[in-house]
């Protein structure tokens, strides 16, 4: 996943990894076009040992581009634990020459402040840092990946119990008298009518009718015909 | 494997020669080519044929030149490398992509995709043993879906020759991998409820492939339809389309059709429309039958 700027969000992909090269690009771009903005590059433990990674890191060095590399560490590459996958599982000195920080992604107030501090000293000029962020993964890679296979219930269980940053939010809010318990609840109700009526909206709104399959392929294209699935039958590419 | 393509086995017997590798595709295929040329058989998986291209660069300008450019003196052919392929109901743009064009542009690999357990056990065995190196695509749909009575003993299915998978006089179907299983139903399909006889061939080796057996068929029919997921535009199917034209043309009675995916990336909800399925592969045969 990357992101740059405020809300300027460029999605992932089912190529872990690829995302990288891109991010740098981005970052590379903000700095040419002075707009002041810096780039997040997220990518997975198990992505981080992807060669085009690598290549991101010292294009990032060389050209002082604003890019904030982050390894999501949640221990487990699908299947594959991050010490079986790496001869060197500190993913936050894999930037070589690329400064590198590693923090506790369990802990959102952590997050924050280093996110606000490294992007301001990007900003200023830097160049491109690598942070390793530490978490955790309660279920399975996909839904063809139980989770349970490759580690036992106890951990998952440990670390729920221990270190759910949800949890760990909620005791600070009510020890600090932020929030009472009664208030937490009600927001947990709004968060969770929220979530019903986004999935009622989905499930009762129509399918997209089938012309749809065509649009966005290139642009300036509209109009033109796109072929398959036989020598006969064409599609017409819309915006 | 995600697919449990290696089930308990590795475990029992030999963890050291049977082993997990970090994300890197690239290396992966560059580390397979290595080790096959140091004279180890060397069976490298790409986890889905989507994932392949970072290793396109070792495959195309590593694997299939290695033994070109030294002249024979040294080689990689004791490398195989196998990738789930194909569309699997709900794979989208990076689970269900059929690379087998791109590959087959270059001299020098081996590409074979089996339709079904017989076939795969016979040819990914002729694949390890080919002194060339291959790559092995599996239709991942066929994963939990087929099942056979595998021979138990070790057999070979020879590369480079296609199977007519069933007989006919009317119109040469040809395919590979899981649109074999739809031919045969169209096939089915065309004779109920038209009254044509097709011949269905599975082209099984896609590089180098076995014309002669195609055009055989294509000179007693008259009448040729290749189907791939992969899309229409340079999808395999026009270099046999190209081939057939040439080498049958005075027999052909209408134009070689083919039925493929659609010129876009591998869509997500559209998969039902997307790909070449029995209603558009009957609709060509009608058309094939009807031209004159």
């Amino acid at each position: 996943v990357i992101s740059s700027g405020i809300n300027a969000e460029y999605g992932g992909n089912g190529i872990v990894g690829a995302q990288v090269p891109v991010g740098a690009g981005i970052a590379f771009g903000h700095k040419y076009k002075g707009d002041g903005k810096v780039c997040i590059a997220l990518y997975g433990d198990g992505a981080a040992n992807q060669g085009q990674v690598f290549e991101a890191y010292n294009l990032a060095a060389l050209f002082k581009v604003p890019c904030l590399f982050t390894c999501e560490n949640n221990h487990y590459g699908m299947g594959t634990s991050d010490v079986r996958a790496a001869a060197n599982p500190l993913y936050y000195t894999r930037g070589d020459a690329v400064p590198g920080i590693k923090m506790d992604g369990m802990n959102i107030l952590a997050v924050r402040e280093f996110t606000k501090a490294v992007t301001d000293w990007m900003r200023a000029g830097n160049g491109p840092v690598v942070a390793e962020v530490e978490t955790y993964r309660y279920y399975g890679h996909s839904m063809s990946d139980p989770g349970t296979s490759y580690r036992t219930r106890d951990e998952v269980q440990e670390v729920r119990k221990t270190k759910d940053p949800i949890t760990m939010v909620r005791s600070m809010m009510v020890e600090g008298e932020l929030a009472t318990e009664a208030e937490l609840k009600e927001l947990d109700g709004e968060c969770r009518k929220i979530v019903d009526d986004a999935t009622k909206f989905a499930r009762e709104s129509p399918e997209l009718d089938t012309h749809e399959m065509f649009n966005t392929i290139y642009t300036d294209m509209d109009g033109s015909r796109i072929r398959g699935s036989d020598s006969m039958t064409y599609g017409i590419h819309s915006p | 494997g995600i697919n449990a393509e290696y089930g308990d086995f590795w475990q029992d017997c030999c963890a050291s020669r049977v082993f997990n590798t970090p994300l890197t595709e690239q290396g992966i295929i560059g580390f397979g080519i290595g080790a096959a040329a140091a004279g180890s058989t060397a069976i490298a998986e790409i986890q889905f044929a989507d994932y392949i291209f970072p290793g396109f660069d070792q495959l195309v300008n590593e694997a299939a030149k290695y033994r070109y450019r030294s002249g024979n003196e040294y080689d990689c052919g004791r490398l195989t490398v196998r990738a789930p392929w194909g569309a699997v109901g709900h794979g989208a743009l990076y689970h269900s992509q059929s690379p087998e064009a791109y590959f087959a542009h270059t001299p020098g690999l081996k590409i074979v995709v089996p339709r079904g357990p017989i076939q795969a056990k016979g040819l990914l065995l002729s694949c390890i043993l080919d002194n060339n190196p291959c790559i092995f695509f599996e239709p991942k749909i066929l994963y939990r879906l087929a099942a056979e009575e595998v021979p138990l003993g070790t057999y070979t299915i020879p590369l480079s020759q296609a199977e007519i998978v069933r007989q006919g006089t009317d119109v040469t179907m040809i395919g590979w991998g899981t649109v074999v299983h739809v031919l045969l139903e169209v096939a089915s399909m065309a004779e109920e409820q038209l009254g044509v006889s097709c011949e269905v061939i599975d082209l099984q080796t896609i590089a180098p492939y076995d014309a002669q057996t195609i055009e055989a068929s294509v000179k007693k029919t008259g009448k040729a339809m290749v189907v791939h997921e992969a899309p229409l535009t340079q999808g395999f199917g026009a270099e046999i389309a190209a081939r057939l034209q040439e080498k049958c043309f005075l027999h052909l009675e209408a134009p070689v059709q083919r039925v493929a995916g659609w010129d876009t990336p591998f869509p997500y909800i559209y998969e039902p429309f997307y790909l070449p399925d029995k209603w558009r592969c009957l609709d060509t045969v009608k058309k094939l039958v009807d031209f004159m």
